[in-house]
């Protein structure tokens, strides 16, 4: 799997935001729908993550949608769903809380409303303090991260349950994180959501990597390449995590495996 | 079996569980809040569809009570979210902030943050009115959208904190899949000192594991110091398991715990019948920790995490800007209490907040009358500003104009649950917590200060 684009304009940016959709993400569900024929599962994990409350069926019905598709201005950028993806890391360190990951005064915002799931990317991170992390994880006006991978030290996502957490990481193009352990509810909800990858690793990769540095993870292998060194570190093994984020989240995972009637 | 591996057992239909088991549990109550309820219920309409039914309305309890005293639109829309789905779904228990089941919330800044501006059902912050509102009981099992869940294993009960969509599955089934914890064993013994509170008592007992110590794990609490603690010291312990990163808190049940129960759900005519989990001989532990309370002394835990303890004597050079009381942890009646105990007659010196847990925690203070005059009165002349709007308020930040939020980057003695960085507001502020004296005594002299030194 490969060319996956996204505008680099910023007005059609602010257009395809809207529909939570990166261009890559939406070739990579049309090469994979048209040529390998696997049309419910990966219909319904687009449609979910494009759309928490979409009808995806009507959007693909816009050819408008599809011109505007085509003919944008591409650049390459990873894809959550590929088993290995390459980007530039962001680099926080231990007890990073779900405060942190989104300030508790943008929990007004309901995450299965697409606008407000939308503006949750925006805040990803934002409860950073300033003097600690001048390089902000999403740049101040825009929607998006260019950071798909998020490095962390020990007890990533500890404190409140709030689910708004993975969602406002996943929302900003979060694909992964990596870190040495995580708390259990951002685990857990990271997981039940399918937003992203929590990835355990052993190595203590927030003090080996700074913000910008370019790495390959590869969920079959199991490794995490860091690309100006060579240097490989190994992911615990992922266990059903893989296949429930895979599925695109509980309900998906449920329905697949027959634990839920399907819908 | 331990106390929470035999709810486990139970709650799976199994005769036998142990650490590490994948396991069904039915739940007893869902509990959601105006934070979490919204997403939680689309998740729930998008999942099981537009026209679903939640697996059982007497179970689902709703209880607004994060961002209610604001004028942000859309906090307040996120109540009438809320009542529209309690509507809908004909749902038995739901906590509103407005008495008009067709209404729409709406906050009024111009009358201030301290008048009430609720009606006669709304009950506060929600890990308070489960209890006073008759729905924890022991032997249960309890899910609840929000971290702090895990203060209802003070009766016994596995309670524990579940995001959105794990909240959407229970409330479409009634069911969820648990990994069974492994459990961690404090025995308290001894007898607590004056000036030395039960906030004292988890604060070392999270800066002795740290505050990722009890990741993935329950700590059970038991020993003979447990029955000399009431109802309130035992939720103050279990709602911090978390702080630990515990998957749950849990006391035994004894004479205390049963009087409790029995009387609030016979106040709210919720359920009265219930089945203890007892300690058997067969309980296997991961870690094991003896407290001798008699030992302690007044502690804080430290900006920026939960776990790192001090001694609140040698603290004092730490100046603060702020004092604050309230929360789940730190704002019950008997905290109250305490931080009155030290405040009487005084004046504070630096921004004191006072925010009530529950309405019902307002009334005793407004009527609680220590020789003639009310507690309430005795803190509103010790200078602190005390709301009649109970609430979660400043304890997680909230919308800008929340009472008591920190909107600049000042340090502030908290009696809350927790300190990461941001957690009241401003993300360069500083939080310290402690227990309500700590914080009354700190309030006199605007350093750290051990309550010790007020006691007469
Ligand atoms: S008072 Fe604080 S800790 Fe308790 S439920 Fe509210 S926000 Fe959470």
């Amino acid at each position: 799997m490969n060319l996956a684009t996204i505008p680099q304009n910023s007005g059609e940016r602010q257009d395809l935001k809207h529909l939570r959709l990166s261009i890559a993400i939406l070739r990579e569900y049309l090469r994979e729908l048209t040529l390998a024929g696997k049309s419910d599962q990966i219909l319904l994990r687009w449609a979910r993550r494009v759309h928490p409350y979409g009808h995806i069926a009507s959007f693909f019905a816009s050819s408008r949608m599809m011109n505007f598709i085509d003919n944008l201005p591409r650049r390459r950028q990873h894809i959550l769903m590929q088993s290995v993806f390459t980007g530039p890391v962001y680099v926080v360190r231990d007890n990073i809380d779900t405060d942190q990951m989104i300030s508790a005064q943008y929990l007004n915002l309901v995450p299965t409303i697409p606008e407000e799931y939308e503006k949750l990317g925006s805040f990803a991170l934002g409860g950073l303090p300033d003097s600690l992390y001048p390089v902000r994880f999403v740049k101040p006006g825009q929607m998006d991260s260019d950071y798909p991978i998020v490095v962390g030290g020990r007890n990533f996502g500890c404190g409140s349950s709030r689910e708004h957490a993975p969602i406002a990481l996943g929302s900003a193009g979060c694909h992964a994180v990596l870190a040495e352990s995580f708390a259990r509810i951002f685990f857990r909800n990271a997981v039940a959501t399918g937003e992203l990858y929590p990835c355990e690793i052993a190595d203590r990769l927030c003090d080996a990597l700074q913000t910008g540095d370019v790495v390959t993870v590869d969920l079959d292998k199991l490794t995490v390449t860091v690309e100006a060194t060579g240097k490989v570190h190994a992911i615990k093994p992922l266990g059903d995590v893989r296949q429930v984020v895979d599925a695109g989240g509980l309900f998906n995972y449920a329905r697949k495996t027959g634990m839920m009637s399907a819908a | 079996m331990t106390l929470t591996e035999k709810i486990l057992a139970r709650a799976a239909g199994k005769g036998s569980v142990k650490a590490g088991d994948n396991v069904w549990v039915k739940a007893d109550i869902l509990m959601t809040h105006d934070v979490c309820g919204p997403g939680t219920i689309g998740v729930f309409k998008r999942e099981f569809g537009p026209e679903a039914k939640v697996w059982d309305r007497h179970k689902v309890v709703v209880i607004p009570d994060h961002y209610i005293f604001t004028a942000d639109s859309k906090s307040n829309r996120n109540v009438d979210i809320l009542r529209d789905f309690v509507r809908e779904q004909n749902i038995t228990y739901f906590y509103d902030v407005i008495d008009d089941p067709n209404g729409s919330w709406k906050f009024d800044p111009s009358k201030g943050p301290l008048q009430r501006q609720y009606g006669s059902q709304y009950a506060g912050v929600c890990h308070t009115a489960l209890p006073q509102k008759g729905h924890t009981r022991p032997g249960e099992i309890l899910f609840g959208t929000d971290s702090h869940t895990c203060m209802a294993g003070a009766y016994n009960e596995f309670a524990t904190g579940i995001g959105n969509t794990d909240a959407g599955f229970v409330m479409g089934t009634g069911k969820l899949l648990l990994k069974v914890p492994e459990t961690m064993h404090f025995r308290l013994e001894g007898q607590l000192q004056p000036g030395v509170m039960a906030k004292d008592i988890i604060l070392h007992c999270i800066g002795e594991i740290g505050f990722d110590g009890a990741t993935y794990r329950a700590m059970q609490f038991d020993g003979p110091a447990v029955k000399n603690l009431s109802m309130d010291d035992r939720t103050t312990i279990a709602n911090m398991a978390i702080e630990a990163g515990g998957k749950n808190g849990i006391f035994e049940c004894d004479d205390q715990t049963r009087a409790a129960v029995d009387a609030r759900c016979r106040l709210n005519g919720t359920r009265q019948t219930y089945e203890p989990v007892e300690r058997d001989r067969h309980e296997s532990f991961v870690y094991e920790l003896t407290v001798d309370l008699s030992k302690l002394e007044p502690t804080v835990a430290c900006h920026p995490d939960p776990g790192r303890r001090q001694l609140a004597r040698l603290m004092t050079q730490t100046q603060l800007d702020r004092a604050y009381v309230g929360s789940c942890t730190g704002g019950k009646t008997s905290d109250f209490l305490e931080f009155a105990r030290v405040l009487r007659g005084k004046k504070v010196v630096i921004d004191t907040f006072g925010v009530p847990a529950s309405p019902e925690i307002v009334h005793d203070l407004q009527t609680a009358r220590w020789d003639g005059q009310t507690v309430w009165q005795i803190l509103v002349d010790a200078g602190v500003q005390m709301t009649e709007n109970a609430g979660c308020a400043a304890c997680l930040g909230g919308p800008v104009d929340t009472f008591g939020r920190m909107n600049a980057p000042l340090k502030c003695i908290s009696a809350t649950n927790r300190n990461f960085p941001g957690r009241m507001g401003h993300r360069e502020s500083q939080v310290f917590l402690a227990s309500p004296a700590t914080v009354a005594a700190s309030a006199l002299t605007g350093h750290i200060t051990d309550p010790r030194e007020y006691l007469s």
